[in-house]
C-alpha cells in the first residue's frame, strides 16, 4: 500500500472544565490514503468534530500522533507552518456563518490566494472567476454578498475556498446536514468529482450513514471519544459487527423496502450517549448494549481486524485469533 | 366532492392562501393549500425548508403572527367549524383539547425559569378550563411523563429543562401535547434536531401513543424516511402548494410529480449506487414567484402550459392525486 497522507496514531483530546474532564477524543487511531474518503460517522458528543479539529490544528491535541504525509504535525495551527495550512484545508457544517457577511464572494475566495502569495493582482482576480466556474456559479458572483446566495450555492463557496489554495486533504465537516435532499445530491456529486480530478483525500465528517454508503471508501464509527469499527464501505454494510453499528443502522428511516432488507435485524434503540465527563468504565457502550458481557464493564475492549480491513472493538470478537490493530 | 360518501374529515383546509407583508413588497408564501385529516388517521406532510410546511399549519392554531401575516383567502374546518371565523375563546377552547402541537426544537419550546411541573401543569390546568383539582392536575402529570417513559416522573416535575438531555426535553414535550387527550396532534419536526438512535425511539414512542388514543397525527418533516414510518398518508408540499397526496404505499410505489421523483431519487439510499443528481435551481422567491405551477422552473418535464396556470389536483388512482399538468388529457 502507498504512504498514508494522514496517519493518526493514539489521539487523546481532552478539555478540563469546572465539572471534571472532558474526554473528547480518548485514544483515536486512523490512516487515509490518496484519493480516499474516509467517513467517520457518530452521535453528537461522540467526538468526530473534535477530531476533525485537532487534526486541522484548531486544539492541539492532549497527547497522540497526528502524521501528514510523513511528518509529524501535532501542534496547534499557529505554530504550523503556511505550507501545510495550504494543503489542509476544511469545509464547516453552516455556510451561513461560515462566510464573512461583509465580504464579497470575490473577496472571501480571494482570500486564501492573497494568503498563500499566489500570482499578482490580475492573475487572481482570473483564478477566482475560475474557481467559480469550477463550482458552477456564475462569474457575476464575485460582486455578491453571501446572504444574497441560498444555502447550496453558499456550500458551493465555502468548498470553492477550501479547494482554492490546491490542497492535499480537505476535511468535511457535515458539509451537507444543513441542506436539503435536492441541493445536497448536486454538492456530494462535486466534491467526488474533484476528488478524482485533484487527487484530495476527505475526512468526511457526518452524522448520516446512509449517505456514507454513497460517498465513503471507508466507514470508521465513533462512540464516546472511541472508534469502534472501521472498515471499507461495502463490508461494512454487509457485515456490520459491533452492535452499536447494528443499532445505529437499524435505527436509520429509510424510503425503500430494499433497504430495510439491508438493516440488521431490527435491533431496538435504548438509553442515550452518556456525558463525555463521566465515562462509564470498560466499554463505553456497555450502558446501551444489548449484549453486554461481563467484561465489557470492566475493560475497554481492544481493536482486533476480523477480516481484511475490518477492525471492530468489541469483546464478543476479542477471543477470536485475530491480529491487534496495529496501524 | 370526491370523498363526500366518507365521514366528515376531522380536519379540512381548503385553498389556503397566506401573504407576509415585507418592506420589499408581498411574499406570497401559500396558494393555495388543501389538506383533509381524517379522524385516527396519521397525515405526513413533507417538503423542503421553506416550502410552507410551518405556517400551513400555524394557521390551524391562529399563533401565524399578523402582521406580518395575512390569510387572504380560504378556510380551515375542525369539526365541520371553521378556525378563521372564530372568537377568542373559541380558538383558546380548540387549542386546549382540539389541537396540539409539538415543535422542532425542544428547548425553544420549553421555558428555561421553570421548572417542568410547573410548564407540564399549566398545561393542563388550563387545557382543562380549570375544572379540575390540583391533586388531579399533578396526577395527570405525573401519568404523562409515565407514558412517554421518563424514569422517577416525581422528580423530572422539579427539573428544570437544562437538566434534562434533548431527547428528555422532546419527551416532555411529548407528554405536554398529549396530556390533555387532543383530537389532533400535530408534530412539526420533533425529530430534526435529534441523533439517530434517539429519533427511533421517539418516533416508536409517539407512534404506540396515537395507535392507543387513535389521535390523528399531521406530522411534518422533509425527511421522506422519517414520513415512510409515521405516516398512513402522505401530502408533498412544494413553494407553497400540495403538489402530491397519496396513501403511503402508494407515494413510495409510484410517486408521480416530478418533484416528488426528484426528491426520492435525491435520497441517498443504504443500497449504494451513488448519489442521482438533485434538483436543480433553487426553491422560487416569494415576492416573485414563478406564473402557474410554481415548480416550472426547476421541472425537467415542463410543458409550455405549466407556465400559464396553476394545475389543479386531479386523482390518478386509488387514493392518489396529482396537481400536475402532465396526468391531464
Amino acid at each position: 500500500m502507498t504512504e498514508p497522507v494522514l496517519d493518526v496514531v493514539e489521539l487523546k483530546k481532552y478539555f478540563v472544565t469546572s465539572r471534571g474532564t472532558v474526554r473528547a477524543v480518548d485514544g483515536v487511531s486512523f490512516s487515509l490514503s490518496e484519493v480516499e474518503t474516509l467517513g467517520l460517522v457518530g452521535e453528537s458528543g461522540s467526538g468526530k468534530s473534535t477530531t476533525a479539529y485537532t487534526v486541522i490544528g484548531i486544539y492541539a491535541p492532549t497527547s497522540g500522533k497526528i502524521v501528514f504525509q510523513g511528518e509529524g504535525i501535532s501542534k496547534p495551527v499557529a505554530k504550523r507552518p503556511k505550507e501545510l495550512k495550504r494543503a489542509i484545508q476544511i469545509v464547516f457544517q453552516d455556510p451561513g456563518t461560515s462566510l464573512n457577511p461583509r465580504r464579497t464572494i470575490g473577496q472571501i475566495l480571494e482570500l486564501p490566494l492573497k494568503v498563500h502569495g499566489v500570482g499578482d493582482r490580475r492573475d487572481r482576480k482570473k483564478r477566482v472567476v475560475k474557481l467559480l466556474e469550477r463550482v458552477e456559479l456564475p462569474p457575476d458572483y464575485v460582486y455578491k454578498a453571501p446572504h444574497m446566495l441560498g444555502g447550496g450555492e453558499r456550500q458551493m463557496v465555502a468548498i470553492a475556498r477550501a479547494l482554492a489554495t490546491e490542497p492535499k486533504l480537505v476535511i468535511l465537516d457535515e458539509p451537507t446536514s444543513a441542506l436539503d435532499v435536492s441541493i445536497q445530491a448536486k454538492i456530494i456529486n462535486m466534491l467526488i468529482e474533484f476528488q478524482k480530478e485533484m487527487r484530495l483525500s476527505y475526512l468526511f465528517i457526518t452524522h448520516d450513514l446512509s449517505l456514507m454508503r454513497n460517498v465513503a471508501h471507508r466507514v470508521a464509527i465513533m462512540y464516546l471519544g472511541k472508534i469502534c469499527e472501521v472498515a471499507p464501505t461495502t463490508e461494512f454494510f454487509q457485515n456490520p459487527l459491533h452492535p452499536y453499528t447494528q443499532m445505529l443502522l437499524s435505527s436509520i428511516p429509510v424510503v425503500s423496502e430494499e433497504e430495510e432488507a439491508l438493516k440488521p435485524a431490527k435491533v431496538v434503540s435504548k438509553g442515550e450517549i452518556p456525558s463525555p465527563v463521566n465515562v462509564p468504565p470498560g466499554c463505553g457502550f456497555h450502558t446501551r448494549c444489548l449484549e453486554v458481557g461481563e467484561a465489557c464493564t470492566r475493560r475497554v475492549p481492544e481493536m482486533v481486524e476480523v477480516a481484511e480491513g475490518h477492525f471492530v472493538a468489541c469483546h464478543k470478537f476479542a477471543g477470536e485469533p485475530a491480529r491487534v490493530f496495529a496501524n | 366532492m370526491r370523498r363526500s360518501k366518507m365521514a366528515e374529515p376531522l380536519l379540512a383546509i381548503r385553498d389556503l392562501h397566506v401573504e407576509f407583508k415585507v418592506y420589499e413588497g408581498r411574499l406570497r408564501v401559500l396558494n393555495g393549500v388543501e389538506l383533509r385529516v381524517n379522524k385516527g388517521e396519521r397525515v405526513g406532510l413533507v417538503g423542503e425548508a421553506g416550502c410552507g410546511k410551518t405556517t400551513t399549519m400555524k394557521c390551524i392554531l391562529r399563533i401565524l403572527p399578523t402582521p406580518p401575516g395575512r390569510i387572504t383567502k380560504g378556510e380551515i374546518l375542525f369539526q365541520g367549524r371553521d378556525v378563521l371565523k372564530m372568537s377568542s375563546q373559541e380558538i383558546q377552547r380548540v387549542r386546549g383539547r382540539g389541537v396540539a402541537m409539538i415543535f422542532q426544537d425542544p428547548t425553544a419550546a420549553l421555558n428555561p425559569v421553570f421548572t417542568i411541573g410547573d410548564q407540564l401543569m399549566a398545561v393542563i390546568k388550563y387545557g382543562f378550563r380549570d375544572t379540575l383539582s390540583h391533586k388531579e392536575i399533578r396526577k395527570r402529570a405525573v401519568t404523562a411523563l409515565r407514558e412517554v417513559q421518563l424514569p422517577d416522573p416525581e422528580r423530572i416535575l422539579t427539573c428544570y429543562p437544562v437538566q434534562l438531555s434533548g431527547g428528555m426535553r422532546q419527551r416532555v414535550c411529548i407528554a405536554m401535547a398529549l396530556s390533555t387527550e387532543p383530537e389532533l396532534l400535530i408534530a412539526d419536526e420533533p425529530t430534526t434536531s435529534l441523533d439517530v438512535t434517539i429519533q427511533d425511539q421517539i418516533l416508536r414512542l409517539l407512534n404506540a401513543l396515537v395507535e392507543r388514543r387513535e389521535t390523528s397525527v399531521i406530522f411534518i418533516t422533509h425527511s421522506l424516511g422519517v414520513v415512510r414510518e409515521m405516516a398512513d398518508r402522505v401530502y408533498v408540499m412544494y413553494a407553497g402548494n400540495i403538489v402530491e397526496n397519496a396513501s403511503k404505499q402508494e407515494l413510495f410505489s409510484h410517486p408521480m410529480h416530478p418533484y416528488t421523483v426528484g426528491l426520492m431519487t435525491a435520497v441517498p439510499k443504504l443500497t449504494g449506487g451513488g448519489i442521482a443528481e438533485g434538483i436543480p435551481g433553487r426553491i422560487p422567491d416569494y415576492l416573485n414567484p414563478p406564473s402557474g405551477c410554481r415548480f416550472q422552473p426547476r421541472c425537467p418535464k415542463a410543458l409550455p402550459r405549466c407556465a400559464e396556470g396553476v394545475p389543479d389536483p386531479v386523482p390518478v388512482g386509488e387514493d392518489h392525486e396529482v396537481a400536475c399538468y402532465l396526468f391531464q388529457g
